[in-house]
């Protein structure tokens, strides 16, 4: 795992993000400045349209800037080519949707092997047997994704994302498609990977119990972070939200 | 949001213009050959009639029966005298006489005879070149006198023949040095085909032609004030037995008529592949509304929530259809006359030059074109149709809603399965059975009939029962007419068509069931084999490719890129095409072409393949279908391999069978293999030194048994130059058959009743009949026999027929085969540039020739086919990419390159033309078994190496299908593909 000088192994500077050109032009980010430490988990919160999910687009390399730098463990990504950047994702960067987002035709331990088998790779000894065995899905493994619950795809996704040990998780929505108690499970999951294997997490929610999950809370309003919250009760995120969601 | 709207509807768009290609194609080959044979018709029509335009009647000889051409025998021959008698008639103003040939070779200054395929050498005298009977102009020089020659113009342009120069000419007799006194061509300037025109005056032609004193024919031009049925009248007084006469009308109708019944053969014979096309869109249209269809499910459930009826989605969906498959069928119409200037082409390519006077386009090729298009593409969407009217309303609230897959109540469609297929086999049957009535109206029942049944046997819940019930209602049909005796041939054709098309059908559909096993089996067969493929052409491709974008776009020193891009220039100079193409668009379009490119390297991947197999699998119906389509080309041009592979092999043993307890040592055909030629040539040869026996076979058409046959006449030598198996005689009635013997083929004798010691009465052309006996009965080999139902001695059939040729000739030498022999031969016969010495293999080899020209042309055709399906399989990858947009974009996040897209997108296409391939080849292997077990002269042989090329065919119809949607699927965004929806 690799780190930049401060500890931080995101670091974006001044990152404006602008959609369309001239009068009909929407400016998503308007100057954003964020490190990310290692190890812990970070929530980006905000109203729709406030440009967090585009925020995180960025930091995962998926979409560019219109200015500003981004470097993803000490690599300056906004230059990348494209092929440079799969290879930096395949090696960083792991990802849970809010759809899951399985092969259908493939059991889940093809799935969540999947990243490894597009590498080239196989995973270290023992190293798949503890994961499936931390993300309790040791007698699923021969299931079809049409044969899991939402929770357990959920599972074998986050399974699929912490498989190739990234350097950060990046995790969109993960619980807007489930039911609170499968929610409350999921971030569990979650928050254990950063509390065991150190997995750094870089998670875009607007449900302030996941956020609640994080060691850091980030607000977003119209494309600029607004406030900034350490560990706190999903209580405190929420007043917090709604303050921002005001203004 | 609106972008994602115009996104759809190019996508849309992308996809009509794809199925639509599948009837374009279909479409493009009838309107071709409807105006492919109407232009040969018309110019046929312009040849006969500008032949016949001076002529007010025409007397020529008349043979006791019809001969076709090039059978060996002619028309009988007139008296000189017959022209001095007729211009005395008070109704003639003008009469000639002439001779012709239709093996006049002109010999090129290489010393060769000119031929070109099959087409006519045509020699015939000028009596007076400014005359209205001569329907050629001069180009250059003057009509012939005496030893001289006039030749066409394509001849003389493609030789460099050059007026005052002198030439070879060689027809009955050895060769004739002849000076040219000028080019001609006919008056309305159409071209004649490959066919050479030679023109001599009466008397050169009489002696060249050996018809010194005699007239082929006399035209004959009335007096102004005469009317043509006078003339006739007062002609028909003095004609002497063995002539006839016609008007100048009828005359131009009777020359025609042959060529008008090729020109029909064409035409049905095009249309059928042209049928097969269609056939192949409808298994690619059916495809793709199917998944279209799957695709807006959602759509339609909100149409039906919102009120719409099951008839309005019903409706829009064959509406969309006919809409499609109208445009289609419009620009297939107008692709057609860029067709049928292809055929012609590709008829010249393989030397069968077809005459042409322009294209014609008449109202009956707009009105069948566009009917059958825009039918097929109405039939092809009927059932898709009716798979959208299933969708419940619900399905627009349900995440992830699919297709009901069995639609109706089990036992009611069973029913109405079983109903309709009945109902379909019985109107079927009724009109095959039918025929002799109205060919027209019971061909369009038995269409009806195999439609109705089609769709019966899809209508059963079981997928399995109704492909089985197809397939046995196929197989039934084709056995029915393959081996029930006494059914004529066009019953025989509609039988096994329908009944292939039933097996097609029910093969398709039962391939569902296989899909998972049979992609799991191709999966490592097509990685190994893309990247065999791949190997070989990375050195021409691949690698040029790369250096010439690194030359264009890539980093470091300037000398470097120089280098790259000249080295790729060198090894691939299309490439620098493509990518100054690309660079072009760079400039415009301000497009970025990608760099860093990775190095290319053929590795294979297995990660992409694993997940390209399961896609191929995931989804049968549409793989199934896909590959079917591939799977009736592929079945063809697989039955065709196997016949030809039979008729080799047959005939390959039928020769060594003939020659190898022989004397044989050397034979003698035409140039072309198959016209029969002067027996000068044979008589030339026998004087070569060392030759010990020559067997002369000769050939020409009869009448025995009423019946026109074709009946052969062997020298007495054949007793040691060819071995028959005798079912009764021996190897002695070669040499005792005297004047009056005969010997007969056993089919033939068991036909007619023969025994040895029958009486056989045989009429010749020139109206005389001889009583013969028959002296043995031979068994011919599997393979062909070397003669006709009937063999007379060389000496009676001399006896009988004006101008006898030989087909063939076998010699025995001294010292066999060997290369002095071989020269001593060739000199013996440098004065006939006609005649061709061949050792035995040679023989059997050019034997074949003539069959290898006619696959190309059946190949190329079905080629079509294959061409519809390849679009099948793009139509199929586009659509799947399009839904799989969000799971590609997954694949990418987590790190999938570009090119592992492109592999896998690319291991699921040749995995489904394998699979189409595997099923295609089975198929038409046993398609053609069951051809062969019916054939007695064929045995069956395996096409190995055909087999080999089609399966690397296929692999590079799968890799070629791959290219456009993979690279679309590889361009995806992936943060657009995951926040798609």
């Amino acid at each position: 795992m690799s780190e930049s000088h401060n500890g931080a192994v995101v670091v974006a500077r001044d990152v404006t993000r602008r959609y369309g050109e001239g009068e009909t032009a929407v400016d998503a980010l308007r100057g954003v400045s964020v490190n990310i430490a290692a190890g812990e988990a970070t929530a980006v919160m905000g109203p729709s349209g406030s440009g967090k999910s585009t925020l995180m687009h960025i930091l995962a390399g998926l979409d560019k800037p219109t200015s500003g730098d981004v470097e993803l463990a000490g690599t300056a990504i906004t230059q990348l080519g494209d092929n440079a950047l799969t290879k930096l994702r395949r090696d960083h960067i792991g990802f849970v949707f809010q759809f899951f987002n399985l092969l259908p035709m493939l059991d889940a331990k093809e799935n969540i092997l999947l990243p490894l088998t597009i590498a080239g790779e196989k995973p270290a000894d023992g190293w798949f047997e503890q994961l499936v065995a931390d993300v309790g899905l040791t007698d699923r493994l021969s299931h079809r994704p049409a044969e899991l619950s939402g929770g357990q795809q959920q599972r074998v996704a986050i399974a699929r994302a912490l498989v190739s040990k990234p350097t950060v998780l990046f995790a969109d929505e993960p619980t807007g498609n489930l039911d609170s108690s499968t929610s409350h499970e999921i971030l569990e999951l979650l928050r254990r990977s950063v509390d065991e294997y150190r997995q750094t997490i870089v998670m875009v929610t607007h449900d302030a119990r996941a956020a609640a999950m994080a060691h850091r809370v980030l607000f977003l309003a119209d494309g600029e972070i607004v406030r900034e919250l350490g560990e706190s009760s999903a209580h405190d995120i929420l007043s917090v939200m709604e303050e921002v969601s005001a203004a | 949001m609106t972008k994602f709207a115009i996104r759809g509807l190019l996508s849309r768009k992308l996809r009509t213009a794809l199925t639509a290609i599948a009837i374009v194609l279909g479409v493009a080959m009838i309107s071709g050959t409807y105006v492919l044979t109407d232009s040969i018709d018309q110019a046929f029509d312009r040849i006969f009639t500008d032949i016949r335009k001076g002529s007010s009647a025409v007397i020529t000889g008349r043979s006791a029966f019809d001969l076709s051409d090039g059978s060996g025998v002619t028309d009988p021959t007139l008296g000189e005298s017959l022209l001095g008698e007729v211009r005395e008639l008070p109704s003639v103003a003008q009469a000639e006489g002439s001779v012709d040939s239709d093996a006049t070779q002109l010999i090129g200054d290489d010393g060769k005879a000119v031929v070109s395929g099959g087409a006519p050498n045509l020699g015939f005298s000028i009596a007076n070149g400014d005359s209205d009977f001569n329907p050629l102009t001069l180009v250059d020089g003057a009509w012939p006198g005496p030893n001289e020659v006039v030749v066409d113009k394509e001849t003389a342009a493609d030789q460099g023949f050059e007026v005052g120069e002198t030439i070879g000419v060689q027809a009955e007799g050895p060769v004739e040095r002849v000076r040219v006194s000028g080019v001609v061509e006919f008056g309305s300037g159409l071209t004649i085909g490959g066919a050479t025109l030679a023109g001599f005056d009466l008397a050169t032609a009489q002696r060249l032609f050996k018809k010194v004193g005699r007239l082929d024919e006399i035209a004959i031009a009335a007096k102004p004030d005469a009317p043509d049925a006078e003339l006739v009248r007062q002609i028909k007084e003095i004609l002497p037995p063995g002539a006839q006469v016609k008007t100048g009308n009828e005359q131009a109708q009777s020359d025609s008529a042959e060529t008008s019944e090729f020109i029909s053969f064409l035409q049905t014979f095009l249309l059928a592949f042209g049928g097969i096309a269609l056939f192949v869109g409808s298994f690619v249209i059916a495809n793709s509304l199917s998944i279209t269809i799957a695709q807006r499910t959602r759509e339609f459930a909100t149409l039906r929530t919102i009120g719409a009826t099951n008839r309005q989605v019903l409706g829009s969906v064959m509406v969309e259809a006919l809409v499609v498959g109208t445009l289609a069928s419009i620009v297939g119409l107008f692709l057609g006359l860029a067709l049928a200037k292809g055929l012609f082409r590709l008829f010249d390519a393989v030397g069968f030059t077809l005459p042409n006077s322009g294209l014609v386009f008449e109202p009956r090729t707009i009105f069948v074109a566009l009917a059958a298009g825009i039918l097929v593409t109405f039939l092809a969407s009927v059932y898709p149709g009716f798979r959208a009217t299933m969708v419940p309303p619900i399905a627009a609230v349900r995440e992830g809603a699919s297709l009901p897959d069995e639609p109706l109540d089990r036992v009611r469609s069973t029913l109405a399965g079983a109903l309709m297929t009945g109902v379909g086999v019985i109107v079927g049957v009724v009109a095959i059975t039918t025929t002799p009535g109205n060919s027209l109206v019971s061909a369009l029942l038995a269409v009806l009939g195999l439609v109705l049944t089609l769709f019966g046997c899809a209508l059963f819940p079981s997928r399995t029962l109704g492909a089985i019930a197809s397939c046995a209602l196929g197989f039934a049909a084709l056995v029915y007419g393959l081996f029930v005796p006494g059914l004529g041939t066009t019953s025989v054709l509609l039988w096994m068509g329908v009944g292939v098309l039933l097996v097609f059908f029910g093969v398709a559909r039962v391939t569902t069931r296989l899909i998972p096993s049979l992609a799991a089996f191709m999966s490592p067969i097509a990685r190994w084999s893309v990247f065999a493929l791949l190997v070989l052409f990375w050195p021409f491709f691949t690698l040029p490719y790369w250096l010439l974008r690194y030359g264009a776009w890539g980093p470091g020193a300037p000398g470097k890129r120089v280098l790259a891009f000249v080295g790729g220039a060198l090894l691939n100079p299309l490439i620098l095409v493509l990518v100054l193409a690309m660079w072009l668009r760079k400039g415009v379009t301000h497009w970025a072409p990608e760099w860093p490119a990775e190095f290319p390297s053929v590795i294979p991947d297995r990660s992409t393949t694993r997940v390209g197999s399961e896609n191929a699998r995931r989804n049968p119906q549409r793989t199934a279908s896909t590959a079917a389509a591939l799977m009736i080309g592929l079945a063809l041009v697989t039955l065709v391999a196997t016949l030809a592979a039979g008729i080799i092999a047959s005939f390959e043993g039928a020769v060594n069978d003939l020659w190898k307890n022989s004397d044989s040592d050397y034979a003698i055909t035409a140039q072309n293999n198959f016209s029969p030629i002067p027996i000068d040539a044979a008589n030339a040869a026998a004087q070569a030194p060392g030759v010990v026996a020559v067997m002369n076979v000769r050939t020409g058409e009869v009448r025995a048994f009423k019946e026109t046959i074709f009946a052969t006449a062997v020298d007495p030598t054949a007793r040691e130059l060819i071995a028959l198996k005798w079912k009764d005689g021996s190897q002695d009635v070669f040499a005792n058959l005297g004047a009056d013997g005969v010997f007969v083929d056993d089919g033939y004798a068991d036909s007619n009743d023969l025994v040895v010691g029958s009486p056989i009465d045989v009429t010749f052309p020139s109206g005389s009949t001889e009583t013969y006996v028959v002296k043995g009965i031979f068994d011919p080999p599997t393979g062909g026999s070397p003669f006709g139902n009937v063999t007379l001695s060389t000496e009676a059939w001399d006896a009988k027929v004006e101008n006898p040729r030989n087909l063939y000739t076998f010699i025995a030498i001294d010292g066999d085969e060997n290369d002095a022999n071989t020269r001593a031969l060739e000199e013996a016969l440098a004065e006939f540039p006609n005649a061709k010495v061949q050792t035995r293999q040679e023989f059997i080899d050019n034997q074949i020739a003539g069959l290898s020209s006619v696959l190309n042309i059946l190949y190329v055709l079905l080629a079509l086919s294959v061409i519809v399906s390849l679009f099948g399989i793009v139509n199929t990858l586009v659509l799947t990419v399009f839904e799989r947009t969000r799971e590609i974009g997954m694949l990418r996040a987590i790190g999938m390159t570009r090119r592992q897209v492109r592999r896998m997108i690319r291991h699921e296409s040749v995995i489904t033309a394998l699979i189409g391939a595997a099923l295609g080849i089975v198929l038409g292997i046993v398609l053609a078994a069951l051809l062969i077990a019916r054939v007695d002269f064929l045995v069956f042989s395996f096409p190995t190496t055909q087999v080999i090329v089609f399966v690397i065919a296929a692999v590079v119809v799968g890799i070629v299908a791959a290219i456009f949607p993979a690279r679309r699927a590889a361009k995806l965004d992936p943060l657009q593909a995951i926040a798609y929806e």
